[in-house]
Parts: C-alpha cells; sequence; structure tokens
C-alpha cells in the first residue's frame, strides 16, 4: 500500500465566468521513504493539488477525488477536527515564500513550540528542549538564542530553516516541499536541499518537491510527474524523463533550458507546440 | 573608440543613523569595483543577495550617486550628486526591474506606461508619441490592440515585454537589466531572452545584465563579472569565467548550481544507491 495515493482529483473554483478547473483529473502515489517532484509552470495547478489535500483552500474551491488516501485513511471523508490532527502532523507543508509564511508578530520559537504543543501535548520544558534539537538539525547556528528572534531579524535562508524545522517538528511520514527554494540564493539553495535530501533518508519520509525547476528535479526526484494546465503529461522515473522524454511538451520544456542551447536561440514552447499537441500525449 | 560604459573604482557606502542604543554604521555594498563594456556587448553581473549587484546596477542607471569613484558614459563623466541630470544623458540609460508585476503602474494603460518617458524628457507631440508607442509594441512582440489595456490583463512574460519596451522608448544607449527574468516560467523566460537577443541585434544595445541564474548566464553574456560582499572576485570573458574560474566564491557558486544532465543524475542516484 502507498502511503498517499490520489486518484482523478478534480479542483474547481467558482468564477464570474463560471468554474475554472484548476486541476483536472490527477492521479499520483507516494510510497514511504520516496522522492517525487511534480513540474510544471505557473498555472499548472501543482500547488492547488497539494493544497486540496491538505484542505487547506478556501471554501470557494470544490474538490472532489475518486480516492484520497493517506496511510489508509481516506481523507475527504474525516470531519475538519480530524483532518487537522493528521494535517500538520503526519503530513507536513513547507510554502514558498519563507519569510511571508512565518507569523511576523511572534518569535520562531513561539511558532515551532506551538506546533509541539498542539500536536504532541508536549510541557514546557520539553517543548524547548525538542525546539532547540530541531533548530540544531537544520542548521541553525545558536539555537537557544535564536528560539527568541522574531521572523524579520533572520535571513531569508534561516526562514526556510525554520519553516522546515517546524514542518519536521511532530516526524511526519509525509512533507510536501512547495517551492521550496525558488526565493533563495543557488547556494543557499544547495545547502536547504542537501539538508531536505538528508532528513528525508534519514527520517524514512515520503518527500513530495513542488518546483519549476529542471534543475531541482534532476538533484533530488526518484520519480517526475510533469503538469500542465491542471493536467498529468508525463509521469517517470527521473533518468527516463531526462534521457527519453515520452510528451512533446517534456520535450520542449528540456529543450527551452539555457543549458541545453545549441544554437544563438532558444526554443520556446509556443513556437511548436499548441494546447492540443500537449495533451494528446497525456496520461491519466 | 570609447566604452559606452566605463566604471573605475565605483565606491557605495550607507551610512545608517545611530540612535541612543544603537551606534551609527556605515555599510560598504559597492567596494571599489571597475568595469567596462563596448557597444553591443553584455556584461553579466552575478552574486547572491546583498552582494551589491543592485546597488550598482542603481548607480549606473544614474538613480544613486556613487560614494567615490568615476563613471563615464559614453566618455562622459557622469556625477549625479553634483549636477542635474540632463534629460540627454536620462536617455542614454534605462532599466528594466525584475518583477514585472510591481513595476507597471497598475492605474495607467500600457499607452500611458510607454509614452510617459517621452513626455519627461522630449518635446515629441502627442501624435508622434503614440506612433513610436505602437511600433515599440510591435518590436517586442505586442500588438497594436494591447495600446488600451491595463497592466493586469497581461501575464507575467508578457507585462516583461511592455517593461522592456519602456526601457526602449529612449532610444537608449545601455540597458541594465536586473534580474529581468528570474520571476518568469521557463519557456516564457526563453522568449523573453530571444527577445533581448534580437532587439541587441537591431538596435546595437549595449547590456549590463544582472542575474543570480548561471546557465541564464552563460547563455547570454559577453564578460561576466561575479561579486560577492560588493567586491569584484572574478572580471573576465565568460569562456574564461566558465571554464577556469580562480576566486574559491566563484567555484562555489558553480558546484551548488543544480545541474540537469543525464550524467549527474545518473551519479546522483549511483551514490543513492551506494548509501
Amino acid at each position: 500500500m502507498s502511503l498517499f495515493e490520489i486518484e482523478n482529483l478534480v479542483v474547481e473554483f467558482q468564477t464570474a465566468a463560471g468554474p475554472f478547473r484548476a486541476v483536472d483529473g490527477v492521479s499520483m502515489k507516494v510510497n514511504a521513504g520516496e522522492v517525487l517532484a511534480i513540474v510544471g509552470e505557473s498555472g499548472s495547478g501543482k500547488s492547488v493539488s497539494m493544497l486540496a489535500a491538505m484542505g487547506l483552500l478556501p471554501w470557494t474551491a470544490k474538490v472532489t477525488a475518486d480516492k484520497l488516501q493517506f496511510n489508509g485513511i481516506d481523507l475527504l471523508g474525516l470531519s475538519p477536527s480530524d483532518r487537522r490532527k493528521i494535517v500538520g502532523k503526519d503530513i507536513a507543508m513547507i510554502f514558498q515564500e519563507p519569510v511571508a509564511s512565518l507569523n511576523p508578530c511572534f518569535t520562531v520559537g513561539y511558532q515551532i513550540e506551538e506546533v509541539l504543543r498542539i500536536h504532541l501535548g508536549l510541557d514546557r520544558a520539553a517543548r524547548r528542549a525538542r525546539a532547540i534539537e530541531l533548530f540544531d538539525l537544520v542548521g541553525i547556528p545558536n539555537p537557544a538564542e535564536r528560539l527568541s528572534h522574531f521572523p524579520h531579524q533572520m535571513s531569508g535562508g534561516q526562514c526556510q530553516r525554520v519553516m522546515i524545522a517546524i514542518a519536521l517538528s511532530c516526524n511526519p511520514k509525509l512533507l510536501i516541499a512547495d517551492e521550496p527554494t525558488t526565493a533563495l540564493d543557488v547556494t543557499i539553495q544547495k545547502q536547504i536541499l542537501d539538508l531536505l535530501m538528508r532528513l528525508q533518508a534519514e527520517h524514512g519520509m515520503g518527500l513530495i518537491i513542488i518546483t519549476h525547476n529542471m534543475g531541482v528535479v534532476a538533484e533530488t526526484a526518484d520519480r517526475v510527474i510533469v503538469q500542465y494546465k491542471g493536467r498529468k503529461i508525463e509521469e517517470a522515473d527521473v533518468l527516463s524523463l531526462f534521457e527519453a522524454p515520452k510528451s512533446e511538451y517534456t520535450r520542449a520544456l528540456l529543450s527551452a533550458l539555457p543549458d541545453n542551447a545549441t544554437g544563438d536561440r532558444l526554443p520556446t514552447i509556443a513556437e511548436f507546440l499548441s494546447d492540443d499537441q500537449i495533451f494528446a500525449g497525456a496520461v491519466r | 573608440m570609447t566604452h559606452v560604459l566605463e566604471a573605475r573604482n565605483l565606491v557605495r557606502d550607507y551610512h545608517i543613523p545611530g540612535s541612543l542604543l544603537k551606534k551609527a554604521k556605515t555599510v560598504h555594498a559597492v567596494k571599489g569595483v571597475s568595469f567596462s563594456v563596448d557597444q553591443g556587448k553584455t556584461l553579466a553581473i552575478v552574486g547572491e543577495s546583498g552582494c551589491g549587484k543592485s546597488t550598482l546596477a542603481r548607480i549606473v542607471t544614474m538613480i544613486d550617486p556613487a560614494t567615490s569613484g568615476d563613471m563615464l558614459i559614453d566618455g562622459v563623466k557622469v556625477d549625479i550628486a553634483r549636477e542635474r541630470l540632463t534629460p540627454e544623458m536620462r536617455q542614454k540609460v534605462q532599466i528594466v526591474f525584475q518583477n514585472p508585476y510591481g513595476t507597471l503602474n497598475p492605474r495607467k494603460k500600457i499607452g500611458e506606461i510607454l509614452t510617459e518617458p517621452l513626455i519627461i524628457n522630449t518635446n515629441m507631440k502627442a501624435d508622434d508619441r503614440r506612433d513610436k508607442a505602437m511600433a515599440m509594441l510591435k518590436k517586442v512582440g505586442l500588438e497594436e490592440k494591447h495600446y488600451g489595456r491595463y497592466p493586469h490583463m497581461f501575464s507575467g512574460g508578457q507585462r516583461q515585454r511592455v517593461a522592456i519596451a519602456r526601457a526602449l522608448m529612449l532610444n537608449p544607449r545601455l540597458l541594465v537589466l536586473d534580474e529581468p527574468v528570474s520571476a518568469l516560467d521557463l519557456s516564457v523566460q526563453a522568449q523573453v531572452l530571444n527577445l533581448l537577443a534580437d532587439l541587441q541585434d537591431e538596435f546595437q544595445l549595449t547590456y549590463v545584465f544582472i542575474s543570480h541564474d548561471l546557465s541564464v548566464v552563460r547563455y547570454i553574456a559577453d564578460d561576466v563579472m561575479v561579486m560577492y560582499y560588493g567586491e569584484a572576485v572574478e572580471y573576465g570573458s565568460r569562456e574564461e569565467v566558465f571554464s577556469d574560474p580562480k576566486h574559491s566564491y566563484t567555484k562555489t557558486l558553480f558546484a551548488a548550481t543544480p545541474r540537469a544532465d543525464v550524467e549527474s543524475i545518473k551519479a546522483r542516484l549511483a551514490r543513492k544507491n551506494a548509501a
């Protein structure tokens, strides 16, 4: 049995111009200890499908799925309060903007201890000890001192480490990282990715990395899903995706990398692919 | 031949005033940087956030003055700390910023955005301004019907095209591009990079291209300057810098850049299976 399983997930938003389908029949599976990368451009529904799985979408979104299972539990059938016991504890998420996703009004120590109090019910001393341990784990220098700092006193890379520490605080079985390094410099990106990969291997977590950066995919993933306009275009293990992409869209995406530029001009997707051509090879 | 842009020992300090409990502090954002760019060439400036590359961009665009050092544009010395900037000088250098969502006024139509630099810096008639803006829209791959639309009706890539069009309205000699493609998707990034290359050929433009993405820099640059804590630690032609980086920071930067080729993936999977 897979750790996390989605079948035929559809997410619709009600807009003035009628319903808009952000995710259109996406299915995926993640096993424990596996790294899955979801790649796509903005608007491809990669973040929305994960937010739907977490139950974090606003009420205007209509979420349906044939199956939305975590560890054998049907997430759609749960009451909101039961679902909150799983989300944040067994499924944790890291968001794109580290500085924006921490509360500026509270110290980072308060924010990490809040999770430990609610999900694990630890007492004050145990919370503090665990928070220091977690900060140490993600490589924040002077962890005890740092607990009393506010997010604005830390750099973007440090804030992202705090986010990772919060996400890892309850030893989740599944970690969803939504563009974890997009806002960061390449040297910091390398540190954060190395850290995520090390922690994933040590804890045997399932890890889903959402990204639009092909380099990040190449450096981290075991398996890759390519999405475009809410639909799954291709699913393959990382090596075959880069070596022999099956769909035209993936091929176009890879050839648009400046690394792979052969002539003076970069090939662009719009120049040789229409939507119909892209969806022709789509998988379910 | 004179260089389009020449900088000698540019320094920029920011003074942070002290208070009762804090001592006054001086931040050295740029510590003596020298470089030159010739017509039709691209100089890429690479470095991480806080290394002074955007400060340098503001100095080159004549938004901020340098604390010391000389800057020559077309062989003419510019010092905006001492004298007012003439419209002729203003026309020579233009800038395109990183975030196309934040740099276009949401209350103005595209036409107004494009003609505003002409109103401020030239005596052109309204009809001529309009014609010029229409022509420029086509140059950057947009259409005349976009003239009366508002920025929110455009995608990120189209907005960046508008920002480039606005920068080109005054026929500048030098274009400063501050991370122009880092907010864009891969395929859109390719389109904008192609557009920049075409425009450079057509108008013999000189680019100062600021980026932290080495794969983009390798694609577009003629010369590369690597900055680290306000200093230029490496400066040379693209081939020199990429094939034989001298400074340890440049090497770190290259090592940290994710590789998307099949060999590196194979190597990584082999490491993983061995562990």
